[in-house]
């Protein structure tokens, strides 16, 4: 098993907000975050593939088909866009970078045919990243370490 | 669903590595320039990752205030701009990084309740990293 992780980047604007939260709720938890307004971001992101070597050419997944699927699933959906209203899965999920780790694993699972997502990466600043692996990568065991596995 | 958060800090500490459970001779040997008496210093980059189910509610695995709040109050006011040497943990241990991912895991674990610690990566140069994912 080899794996191979392609890196993209994107801009967008968000802001965090539950309209089941009374305002002070909202502000309370999300701070400034909360400004209706929005406020963007140069987001990262990588996504990590793994599969075995293709015997005949060498690859784990043709890179070519890696970079259009994620031009056409999450660079043209999401970037220089308004997250919260122009992002589907946003009009009732908030926009954290939990959130968007989940949504472009969701995106980009079901198009990959030649080799098996492993983990999406999201970096909102430099300081802060959310990996998310899938729903079904651990098992019986709820807190394996990701990581660890991959060791 | 389950997702894992990494959030990077940074301090600035001295440090000198020296065991006193070896001559001179043999903490020259080991610690080459490390050893030097009078100590020398680093920009620590610290990297706390940390999982949990993601909250239906918030869009969270947990609140980043309350991980930089908790990180700031407990670690970084801790060990910025100190001597890592003079600190109780380290009077009996080198401070080596690797003694210094332990130290750090160990508070996060025991003070940290609202997400699992995954574990705590430590950049000590940006040549050389550390990590400790717990004994278990």
């Amino acid at each position: 098993m080899v794996y191979l992780t392609r890196k993209a980047e994107f801009s967008a604007s968000h802001f965090y907000h539950n309209p089941r939260f009374t305002p002070e709720e909202n502000q309370r938890v999300f701070g400034k975050c909360n400004n209706p307004n929005g406020h963007g971001h140069n987001y990262t992101l990588e996504v990590t593939v793994k599969g075995a070597v293709n015997p005949k050419s060498g690859f784990v997944v043709d890179l070519k088909q890696l970079k259009e699927v994620m031009s056409r699933e999450v660079l043209d959906a999401f970037d220089h866009r308004f997250l919260n209203k122009e992002v589907p899965e946003f009009l009732t999920r908030i926009p954290t970078t939990e959130n968007l780790a989940i949504v472009i694993w969701q995106r980009l699972a079901p198009k990959l045919n030649t080799a098996q997502l492993h983990r999406v990466r999201v970096y909102e600043t430099p300081d802060l990243f959310v990996d998310f692996y899938g729903e079904d990568f651990y098992g019986e065991d709820s807190h394996g370490d990701a990581g660890k596995r991959e060791a | 669903m389950k997702a894992h958060l990494t959030r990077r800090y940074m301090f600035s500490a001295s440090h000198r590595l020296h065991s006193d459970e070896m001559s001179d001779e043999e903490n020259q040997a080991t610690y080459g320039k490390c050893n030097n008496p009078y100590g020398h210093g680093h920009n620590y980059v610290v990297e706390v990752t940390v999982s949990g189910p993601v909250d239906d509610e918030t869009g969270m695995v947990c609140n980043l205030v309350d991980l930089d709040g908790f990180v700031h109050n407990e670690i970084l006011e801790r060990y910025d701009h100190q001597n890592l040497n003079q600190l109780p943990e380290f009077a009996e241990k080198v401070p080596t990084t690797e003694n210094l991912c332990i130290a750090i895991y160990d508070i996060l674990k025991r003070g940290f309740q609202m997400a699992h610690l995954d574990k705590v990566r430590i950049e000590e140069t940006m040549m050389n990293s550390f990590e400790y994912w717990g004994d278990s």
